[in-house]
């Protein structure tokens, strides 16, 4: 670990000015995972920028839209536990309990696991060559061991996955992104738009520009909250990284799918939302059948890499297990 | 015997969980500076350059180890090394050269004030290197390998080539493959040491070791120090599974380190480092091939066994249970070992036993469905009451009981033979069984034990306690060797000044150090009872001592209980503020402890015990059962429960006894369904760097433990006739795993660990 300098900021003008001020400052809010990176010299920052003080732990409805608002300092497990997002959103509750450890859980924030970084191992071995972590120096994972890595949305720069939970059923549910830039203005960043591909820049994570703090994250109303599942899969039963992992939502008319929202985490950059499998679903019945091709459907355009081709099949059968059982049983 | 067996609670429990037990890292010094290591980053080459201004500048650097300025030590001939009491876990004397031999390896050393400091400029060390393309992919290197002759003084190789027509001949036979991944032991402590020199030719090492004896060797070795002159210190250790059995290059450089700022020096390495510098399970691929008559007996059986190796002579013995187990005519055995730019393979938690019995135990459940036989009824009727390549009798052998108390304890007869039978909502359930074996070995160890006028008593040996409750049971058998509570008894462990005992590994430690603390508890009996006879002064002046009795820390008269005396009054009246005896115990096979000058080692060797080797193969045995859920949509596998039952001479401490047995089945289920280090082919680094993604088993992957003891005392193995047990319930456990798998699902995993994608 580099020696840096540690700066405890009150509200968030002074965060963003503090971090706008300085390339090479970064703010800190449960460390869970800034921390890690420094201890391993693959993030340097010469400032931490500790936010946890700032005022932003409130989850409250927002009066004219009635979405739900989200602190981003909101710890994630108080999160889960908000009996409004148990209540409306228990997409995002199943989500964030399927992640890390409750002690983990009880130290990061909303703000942090958005903007947590990939888990591939290359990533964090400074002695390996990556883009994501100095552009230029190769793609360790390409060619490397790389089955937890991308099936969709892959390029030759980087084949790395975004390894959230919480963000998966973010993606589902479009939350917004609410955000201060580093001139004290707010701006929204829908979702889809948040997380990016990799491209020729994998060391860009998300669209936020330097300085940029996230404050909230915001959940439109829906009619998902009794028919959607998270489920994920992974090497031990808890506190391992998904594998394939999907978050599925369903708006019914009678038997008819008016709506679906289809997710997944651990085959791409980016929480991956299958729109091929919800496009196919939409106005169709829900039998298992359906299920079955919708996830064919999305699976489809899959390019695994070489150790994980079962990322195909094991997409495939989450997909339809997720919506199986968002159908019969999401509330459980 | 009253203490002896009881479920009695660890005697260090409560020092362990009030943090009040202190490790190695612990042990903080004045003026202490801290060490960071170097590392190389290339699998094979030489360093061609290195750069350590950067280094030297960065604040509170106080040195830069590396080949080019460190100094000399004596050079490792292995042969000198060994006759001295020493081993390493690899042949490597870290920056002697500017060869790398592995990623990770150790080619620098930074010493700083702070362990920040330390790591930091660590990372300022800029090394250039003449790289050399690596020998990572085991495939293609086993074929480049080399066929051992000898394991542990035996041949190893088996009936090379001699199976094969047998085989051709027998009705009913299988031949498949079946691989293990490469596994690292991860105790939760990481290898740490203090080092503390005092003067040019003294040194402490505070180091978390499983033997602190021979940590003394090899530190005295490489440093031309007398043995005596180097003291080490180890009496709480946080596990090592094998990885601490052989000290490792990380030792010689925090006592260089400490030697070259002279201040006492810290090093504690990390968890990468423990991936790739304390050594490794060694990958597997075994074919097992095996014939059987149509009656189920078996005809001939066939085990080539593949590892790799490097640094070392050590192997992986994974054709182990194949030598023990089952009564068939002829076996083969053979061992082909791949040389890899990986650092040294080791033992680890049941060597050779564990990855074997995967195969061997897998296959015995392949053959037993050809055969349309139970797979527990197929066991029996193989069974062997010899050791198949000896012909000795086993030692004491209950294996059949295991079996059957097993099947019972667990409900074996609930199983559908056919695969795919039973159904619990969408999973399907599967049922499955493997035996179980484990050499038993003794070697030599020393105790010493001191009864004090107020009746208090000290009992020493050299030993280790990994956390297994050897503290525990030292105390349980000197109380009852000398009529004395538990509470009165204070043990000392884990210090090379105390009487020598082997390395605590190969599960030796129950059955070697308890009969020294035996002897010597019943050689300092007798001395006390002379005193008591011998003195008019006593009411038991006169008696004969085979008369005698003993509770309570008093002698009585066996006919006349008021004709007795306490311990502290003979000692009060003989002006004596204590008693001390000090024996070794040599067991069966007679294995010395190579630590000359050590204090009591020679003692006689009690020849009855002796003749035993020659008689009997000494073996301890288990049976396994387990019940899983498959979900096999998406490739997940619960255990649901889980019987064990061994064989293991007689039980020490109920409790800690269970502990172990937990302890070994988890460690094994992870090797069943999750743990692999996995390394990249072009540059040699395993990649999967931290317990985060190297896996181990979570509270929900370990289901209840049903754990049952046969408990019929060994009677050959020393007059305790307790044999060890912190392996043997991890042998079998994946077979058992895997064969439930296919009863579940009737698909057959032969390559660990059982992951979701294997399953889909
Ligand atoms: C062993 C382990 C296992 C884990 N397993 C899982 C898992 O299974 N699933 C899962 O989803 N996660 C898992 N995690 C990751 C965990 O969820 C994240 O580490 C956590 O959410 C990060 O939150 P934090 O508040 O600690 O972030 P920090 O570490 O403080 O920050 C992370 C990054 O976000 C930035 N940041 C923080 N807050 C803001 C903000 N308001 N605006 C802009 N930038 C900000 C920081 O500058 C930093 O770059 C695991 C972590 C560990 C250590
Ligand atoms: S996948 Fe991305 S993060 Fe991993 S090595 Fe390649 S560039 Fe780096």
């Amino acid at each position: 670990m580099r020696p840096f300098q540690y700066t405890k900021v009150n509200d968030a003008s002074a965060a963003v000015q503090a971090v706008s001020a300085n390339a090479n400052s970064q703010f800190l809010a449960g460390g869970t995972n800034l921390i890690d990176l420094m201890k391993e010299d693959v993030a340097c920052p010469v400032e931490l920028v500790d936010i946890t003080r700032l005022n932003l732990t409130q989850i409250s409805t927002v009066a004219e839209s009635g979405n739900l608002s989200i602190g981003a300092l909101a710890k994630n497990s108080d999160t889960a536990n908000h009996p409004v997002v148990r209540q409306n959103y228990p997409l995002l509750t199943q989500a964030i309990l399927a992640g890390a450890s409750g002690q983990i859980r009880n130290m990061a924030t909303n703000g942090g696991n958005l903007n947590q970084r990939t888990r591939c191992s290359y990533f964090y071995d400074t002695a390996m060559p990556c883009n994501k972590r100095e552009l230029g120096s190769g793609c360790g994972a390409l060619e490397g061991i790389n089955r937890y890595h991308a099936i969709f949305g892959w390029s030759e720069q980087c084949v790395a996955v975004y390894p959230s939970d919480m963000a998966i059923a973010l993606a589902a549910l479009d939350a917004i992104v609410q955000v201060q830039r580093a001139d004290g203005t707010q701006r929204t960043i829908a979702f889809a738009d948040y997380h990016r591909l990799p491209e020729n820049n994998p060391e860009k994570d998300n669209s936020l520009n330097p300085g940029e703090l996230i404050t909230a994250i915001e959940l439109p109303t829906n009619n998902f909250a009794d028919r959607s599942y998270y489920l994920k899969v992974r090497d031990r039963s808890s506190y391992a990284f998904a594998l394939v992992s999907v978050a599925a939502a369903l708006e019914m008319d009678g038997n008819q799918i008016q709506q679906a929202r289809v997710a997944m985490g651990g085959v791409a950059h980016k929480p991956w939302r299958a729109l091929e499998a919800e496009e196919f679903l939409t106005g169709k019945t829900a039998t298992a059948a359906n299920f079955q091709a919708a996830a064919e459907a999305e699976m489809r355009q899959a390019k695994p890499l070489e150790h994980n081709q079962f990322k195909v099949e094991l997409g495939k059968r989450i997909i339809a297990r997720a919506l199986m059982q968002a159908m019969n049983d999401g509330r459980a | 015997m009253t203490e002896t067996g009881k479920p009695i609670d660890r005697v260090d429990g409560r020092l362990k969980v009030t943090g009040a037990a202190k490790y190695a890292a612990e042990y903080n010094q004045p003026q202490m500076a801290y060490a960071f290591p170097v590392r190389s980053t290339i699998a094979n080459g030489t360093i061609a350059s290195v750069d350590t201004n950067a280094a030297l500048q960065s604040p509170g650097v106080l040195m830069v180890l590396t080949h080019e300025n460190a100094p000399r030590l004596k050079a490792l001939d292995p042969q000198e090394l060994s006759q001295a009491g020493g081993r390493l876990g690899e042949n490597l004397v870290p920056l002697q050269d500017g060869r790398v031999h592995y990623f990770g390896q150790f080619i620098g050393v930074v010493v700083a004030e702070t362990y920040e400091q330390a790591r930091h400029a660590a990372g300022l060390v800029r090394v250039a290197y003449a790289e050399e393309k690596p020998a990572i992919d085991f495939e293609t290197e086993l074929l480049k390998g080399f066929r051992p002759e000898t394991a542990q003084g035996q041949p190893a190789q088996l009936n090379t080539g001699q199976a094969a027509p047998l085989l051709a001949a027998a009705p009913v036979k299988i031949e498949r493959t079946y691989t293990t991944p490469t596994e690292n032991h991860h105790p939760m402590e990481l290898h740490s040491t203090i080092a503390i020199w005092e003067g040019a030719n003294k040194l402490i090492v505070h180091e978390s070791t499983q033997s602190v004896m021979t940590v003394r060797a090899v530190v005295a070795y490489f440093f031309s120090l007398k043995p005596e002159n180097v003291r080490v210190l180890a009496p709480y250790i946080g596990g090592g599974f094998g990885s601490k059995g052989n000290p490792w290059t990380n030792i010689v450089l925090a006592v260089m380190a400490g030697q070259a700022v002279n201040r006492p020096v810290k090093l504690v390495i990390t968890r990468h480092m423990m991936q790739t510098n304390v050594g490794r399970r060694s990958e597997t691929k075994q074919q097992v091939a095996l014939g059987a008559g149509s009656d189920g007996k078996l005809a001939v059986m066939r085990h080539h066994n593949n590892s790799y190796s490097n640094l070392t002579q050590y192997f992986e013995r994974s054709g182990s249970p194949t030598e023990v187990l089952y009564s068939a005519p002829l076996r083969e055995i053979t061992y082909q070992v791949a040389r890899l730019n990986i650092g040294a393979s080791t033992f680890v938690r049941a060597p050779g036993d564990a990855p074997g019995s995967f195969a061997l135990e897998s296959a015995m459940d392949e053959l037993a469905y050809e055969l349309k036989i139970d797979p527990v009824e197929f066991r029996v009727i193989n069974h062997t009451t010899t050791d198949p390549l000896s012909k000795l009798p086993y030692s004491s052998e209950h294996l059949i009981e295991c079996y059957r108390t097993g099947a019972e304890k667990f409900g074996w007869a609930r199983r559908k033979q056919q695969p795919r039978q039973t159904r619990d909502g969408r999973y399907l359930v599967g049922y499955g069984t493997a035996a179980a074996t484990y050499p038993a070995s003794r070697a030599s160890a020393s105790a010493r034990v001191r009864l004090a006028a107020d009746g208090r008593v000290i009992v020493q040996s050299a030993t280790l306690d990994l956390g297994t409750g050897t503290y525990t049971i030292m105390a349980q058998t000197a109380a009852d060797a000398l009529g004395v509570s538990v509470e009165r008894i204070a043990v000392e462990i884990g210090d090379s000044d105390l009487p020598p005992a082997p390395v605590s590994a190969r599960s030796i430690t129950t059955a070697s150090v308890l009969p020294a603390v035996l002897a010597a508890c019943e050689m300092l009996r007798k001395d006390l009872m002379q005193l008591a006879t011998a003195d008019a002064k006593s009411k038991l002046n006169g008696v004969n001592p085979a008369e005698i009795i003993f509770s309570d820390a008093k002698f009585f008269a066996r006919s006349d209980r008021s004709k007795s005396d306490s311990y502290s009054d003979i000692l009060r009246r003989n002006n004596k503020t204590a008693l001390e005896a000090c024996t070794t115990a040599m067991p069966a096979s007679g294995s010395g402890l190579g630590a000359p000058g050590a204090s009591c080692i020679l003692a006689p060797t009690d020849s009855e015990e002796n003749s035993d080797a020659q008689k009997y193969s000494f073996h301890s045995f288990g049976a396994q059962f387990a019940e899983v859920r498959v979900d096999e949509d998406l490739g997940l596998i619960r255990v649901k429960r889980f019987t064990t039952v061994h064989d293991v001479g007689r039980i020490m401490n109920e409790k800690t006894a269970r502990s172990q047995i937990i302890g070994s089945v988890t460690y094994a289920l992870g090797e069943t369904l999750m743990e692999e280090t996995l390394f990249d082919k072009r540059f040699g680094n395993p990649v999967t760097r931290t317990l985060a993604d190297y896996h181990v088993p979570v509270n929900l992957d370990v289901p209840p433990i049903d754990v049952h003891f046969i408990g019929k005392p060994d009677p050959h193995i020393s007059p305790i006739g307790a044999r060890g047990l912190g392996e043997i319930a991890s042998v079998g456990v994946a077979a058992a795993v895997a064969n439930a798998v296919f009863n579940a699902t009737g698909k057959r995993i032969r390559d660990l660990p059982i992951t979701p994608d294997k399953l889909l």
